[in-house]
């Protein structure tokens, strides 16, 4: 189980966390962009081998949603949050 | 002792305890200190187990977590399966017996097996037993190999617990590596866990005969463990065994003998600032003709037996080593009385010190042993000259081999830390951590005693920063090994994992088939496999692996090591987890009132307790079901809507996040009034629907469905944080601040006025789809006009302290008026007469609000919300949609929930299902909702529902509301 640095309530077990997911880029505009790249932008996820940013909501703890980046190999934290986003 | 294999003084067994237990059905006894294993030898035992392919004779071969040979199913209230009998505490009235021989130990019928082995290598189940499937063959084939069968019934008394644990320095391991590691780190002031897998401390010096300080060595564990007892800082615990490391320096430490007479066993989920694995060695077998015949055992077993059980497995024996940690088992043998025959050492020159422990033994060295004789028992060894020639033949009962020592790197390479092959020590250790992990002592390749105290010290002393502290003097056999992967010139079975069965001739054949990478190896062979996790034997095939392709050992390499190192109970992975107390049941406060009536409670959405109907004498759910419906069409009925889910938002941006979140308009509501809604995720699909009533300026209050509530309150939160970070937006989650009765039915109005309320409940005053504020029956309350019955309804909302007071108002107002309590079942007849839509029936992955018939909630106004460019996207694409749509059955009867629809009722693809199918009590017959491929065109027509067997049932099409379509009653 890992552990994970909040910036509110310090380092918490995974179990107080639920996973948001990969950070995806920011939502394209919808009255602009292509279907495609819309498309693109909805399906595909981050997936690498290797550091991910990714997303986690403290629901267990104080309800902040944190982003870190998570090395998907190994599990290490390579880079915590220091402002919650 | 019957046999007359126990000795009469020494070891760690109290003989004035002595333990009656039984084997196979037949009586024994041991003493207090035992395990199975030792009281089964020193009773004579020799055949305790058949193998698990061709169901040989097997022996004891260990005496602890490495032995693979001899499993046992214990009984009674310790029923437990595949318990090696070595690692079995010996207590009153024990019993067990051995797995894997139906009928009997000694006539086994499965031994044709053996007759028939040639025909069983490596992969024979795989190539023999696929057509037409394997299922058809696993069944006999399970049950002839079989394993024991996990016990039938939870243990009668007692319970598992798991708890969190944090530590400074956790020490997996108290032998003499891991004690001086504990002392250093608690001396230092650090916050110790010491967790150790046997029943006392001392690890290898239990079997040993060693000094240290020149006193029993024993003395110095003792005078350790009561310092650490002493110690407020340290948390020492035996029975317990570390076996799994996972990320971030978490680990799980199960203890199996807490000090807590209800506690059947106990989990730490430890987290630690750093680990050391002081866990030891464990001896590697030899390999060769028949080295399973019981009486061949391990050196280390055969010294653990003499010195710490005081029982001699045999009555002469004959070593075979590599090395010469087998020596000094040989001198304790001699010791104790033992006819030590021979020691044959493959080595060419054995080092003098070694020499001198046996004074007056027979030292056979650069020979081999390449066959052990005899049946169901050991009768004899055949050594020759490694360059092969005549045999000569050696009769004995013990075989003691010896192929060298293998660090306990299993925790260690569980944390992802890397292993070198070392050519000195023929084996794998511990080389770069990849966490803060250290390891320690024999395993980390420091096999002398000195040198492991050592270890420990450093270890312990590099995380404190502090200087090592003054090792003691303890002497010992300096350790020298040439490696002997296989006896190359042997006659018969060799086994490289004997609890697989698994032999050199079958790693060969996988290497000829082109399994050649040692992860295929193991698996296509399943050498290393099972309880053991081949222990004793990995190496061993890493080295006939390395020979046969003509590889260095670290181009081989060995396979991953996984988590737990030895079995551990589920329940001691669940702890107190189970049924209720892993996920319990959420009540509203008239859940006892509910009981009371005799309601029949369902799990609603998010472990809501709710009823799902009332029956009465001599009803069934049908009939109550429809007694319930016509209170609420004809009269009037009360449900406890408590447990929607419900948010109030408050700040000067939730207007526009409400928008956002929403398909429809919410902004232009007035103070006062609410709008149904639907919620879409940004790829389209309908993610919730519910209610959204705007309280004043900035405060609203929204309801999402009962199973939703909390993933649609993180939605929103991610939404919040993560999108619109600058926007005043506050959520609230007052699900359980409000309960509410909603009475509804053409008589709710009466009902209202007997209750006694404030509130002006003329339609004009207040219209439906708007809430007031006021009292109700003498308690404030909020007052909503929603309804998804379809009838006219008041959702009286209270705070919950008020619930049972208004719930016993309203019975008594009502009564007048025939109110009755409603369930779920009759409020899903209703919104189905209605054609309210459910998420779990008519929303799947595929509807969008326009199959619905919804569209008009999907805003043109808006230029962007959740969803919106998703479902344009795919509703430009020309294929066919499944549209929602009313079926009424012709003839009148019931369809199950899920029937497809087919083309003409054809066996072809199907255009769509039944969603819905219930009897409705305004038309007196079945009626139901579906969804159709073109539905919304197709009203009039008639479908064909082809239920399974291919019986098929028409159904005319009809608009999804059965009942009301204007929706008079409801606004009335
Ligand atoms: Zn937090």
């Amino acid at each position: 189980m890992m552990q994970i640095p909040c910036p509110f309530c310090g380092p918490r077990n995974e179990s107080e966390f639920s996973f948001g997911g990969p950070v995806k880029p920011p939502r394209p505009d919808p009255l602009t962009v292509s279907d495609e790249d819309w498309t693109a932008w909805l399906t595909q996820v981050p997936n690498p081998l290797g550091p991910v940013q990714e997303q986690w909501w403290h629901v267990r703890g104080c309800g902040t949603w944190l982003s870190i980046w998570r090395d998907t190999r190994t599990h290490e934290i390579v880079e915590a949050p220091d402002d919650g986003r | 002792m019957t046999a007359g294999n126990r000795l009469a003084t020494g070891g760690r067994i109290d003989r004035s305890r002595p333990l009656n237990f039984t084997f196979n059905g037949k009586p024994y006894t041991g003493f207090q200190g035992d395990t199975l294993a030792s009281a089964l030898l020193a009773n004579g035992v020799r055949l305790t187990a058949r193998s698990f392919k061709y169901h040989r004779p097997r022996g004891i071969v260990g005496a602890g977590v490495e032995e693979p040979a001899t499993l046992v199913e214990l009984m009674g209230a310790d029923a437990s399966g595949n318990r090696p009998a070595t690692t079995v505490p010996l207590t009153e009235g024990l019993a067990a017996k051995a797995v894997n021989c139906w009928p009997s130990l000694e006539f086994d019928v499965g031994a044709v097996n053996q007759l028939a082995s040639r025909f069983i290598p490596a992969g024979f189940y795989y190539k023999t037993f696929k057509w037409p499937n394997w299922h058809l063959y696993e069944r006999p084939i399970r049950k002839a190999a079989g394993l024991a069968a996990a016990p039938s019934e939870p243990p009668a008394t007692g319970h598992y617990e798991t708890r969190y644990g944090h530590c400074d320095v956790l020490i997996a391991g108290a032998g003499p590596a891991g004690l001086m590691a504990a002392l250093t780190a608690a001396r230092a002031g650090l916050r110790v866990m010491i967790a150790d897998e046997g029943c006392e401390a001392g690890g290898s010096l239990l079997s040993r005969r060693l000094t240290i300080g020149g006193a029993d060595a024993m003395n110095w564990v003792a005078q350790a463990v009561a310092e650490l007892a002493a110690l407020p800082n340290v948390t020492h615990l035996q029975n317990a065994t570390v076996w799994g490391y996972r990320e971030h320096n978490y680990l799980m430490v199960t203890e199996r003998a807490p000090a807590n007479p209800s506690l059947l066993e106990r989990t730490w989920r430890m987290r630690a600032g750093h680990v050391i694995t002081a866990t030891g060695a464990i001896e590697r077998g030899l390999v060769f003709g028949n080295n399973d015949r019981p009486g061949v055992m391990l050196a280390s077993a055969v010294q653990t037996y003499v010195n710490r059980y005081g029982v001699t497995p045999g009555k002469r024996a004959v070593i075979f080593t590599n090395n010469t940690s087998a020596y000094a088992v040989a001198a304790n043998l001699a010791a104790a009385g033992v006819e030590v025959r021979a020691i044959v050492d493959s080595r060419d020159s054995v080092p003098d010190d070694a020499r001198a422990m046996v004074p007056g033994i027979e030292i056979m060295a650069g020979k081999l042993v390449t066959e052990a004789q005899g049946a169901r028992q050991l009768r004899g060894v055949a050594v020759a000259a490694k360059t092969g020639g005549s045999a000569r033949i050696i009769s004995c009962d013990l075989l003691a081999m010896s192929g060298g020592w293998n660090p306990t790197v299993h925790l260690w390479s569980q944390s992802r830390s890397t292993l070198r092959y070392d050519e000195p020590l023929a084996t794998f250790l511990p080389d770069t951590p990849a966490q803060a992990v250290s390891a320690a002592g024999a395993a980390n390749g420091a096999l002398t005693l000195q040198d492991a105290l050592r270890s420990g010290a450093e270890a312990a002393a590099q995380i404190t920063g502090a200087q090592s502290p003054e090792i003691p003097d303890a002497p010992d056999l300096l350790y020298d090994i040439e490696p002997l992967w296989r006896v190359e010139t042997t006659k018969g079975r060799a086994f490289l994992d004997l609890q697989n069965d698994v032999t050199v001739d079958d790693i060969h054949l996988a290497l000829r088939e082109g399994y050649s990478n040692v992860e295929h190896v193991k698996r296509y062979t399943t050498g290393g496999m099972g309880f053991d996790q081949g222990k004793t034997g990995n190496i061993n095939i890493i080295g006939t692996v390395a020979l046969a392709q003509g590889l260095a050992m670290e181009q081989v390499g060995t396979t991953t090591f996984r988590a737990p190192y030895t079995p551990v109970s589920f329940g001691a992975i669940g702890g107190l987890r189970e049924e209720t107390v892993a996920l319990p049941y959420r009540h509203t406060p008239i859940t006892d009132w509910n009981l009371a009536q005799g309601a029949f409670m369902y799990e609603a959405g998010a472990r809501w307790r709710r009823p799902g109907y009332f029956p009465r004498a001599g009803e069934g759910l049908q009939e109550a079901t429809n007694r319930e419906c016509r209170a609420v069409r004809f009269g009037v009925g009360v449900y406890d809507g408590s447990p929607l889910g419900t948010f109030e938002l408050k700040g000067r941006d939730v207007g526009r996040f409400l928008d956002y979140l929403y398909s429809n308009v919410m902004s232009s509501l007035k103070p006062g009034h609410g709008r149904y809604g639907l919620m879409l995720s940004d790829d389209g699909l309908i993610m919730d629907d519910g209610v959204c009533f705007r309280l004043d300026e900035h405060r609203w209050i929204i309801s999402t469905s009962t199973g939703h509530a909390d993933a649609i309150n993180g939605y929103m939160e991610e939404m919040l944080q993560t999108r619109f970070p600058g926007w005043n937006v506050f959520i609230t989650t007052v699900t359980s601040q409000w309960n509410n009765a909603t009475i509804c039915g053409p008589k709710a109005r009466e009902v209202m006025a007997a209750l006694g309320t404030d509130i002006d409940l003329s339609p004009e005053s207040f219209p439906f789809m708007s809430y007031r504020d006021g009292t109700v029956a003498g308690l404030p309350a909020r007052v909503v006009r929603v309804s998804f019955t379809g009838e006219l309804s008041f959702e009286v909302n209270v705070a919950p302290r008020h619930m049972r007071d208004l719930w016993a108002k309203v019975m008594e107002a009502g009564q007048p008026f025939g109110i009755l309590p409603v369930g779920s079942e009759a409020s899903h007849v209703l919104r189905v007469e209605k054609g309210f839509l459910s998420l779990g029936h008519e929303v799947d992955g595929t509807v969008d609000a326009y199959d619905l018939g919804m569209g008009w909630a999907m805003s043109k106004k808006k230029p962007d919300y959740l969803g919106k460019r998703a479902v344009q996207i795919r509703r430009e694409g020309a294929a066919p949609r499944r549209e929602l749509v009313g079926v009424i059955p012709e003839p009148d009867r019931q369809i199950p929930e899920g029937a497809p629809l087919t083309p003409g009722g054809r066996k072809e693809r199907t255009e769509g299902f039944v969603t819905a199918c219930v009897w409705s009590v305004v038309h007196e017959k079945w009626v139901g909702l579906a969804l159709l491929e073109d539905g919304h065109a197709r009203h009039g027509e008639t479908a064909h529902v082809r239920l399974k067997g291919g019986e098929v049932i028409p159904v005319r099409v009809t608009a999804p509301c059965h009942y009301d379509p204007d929706g008079e009653k409801l606004r009335s």
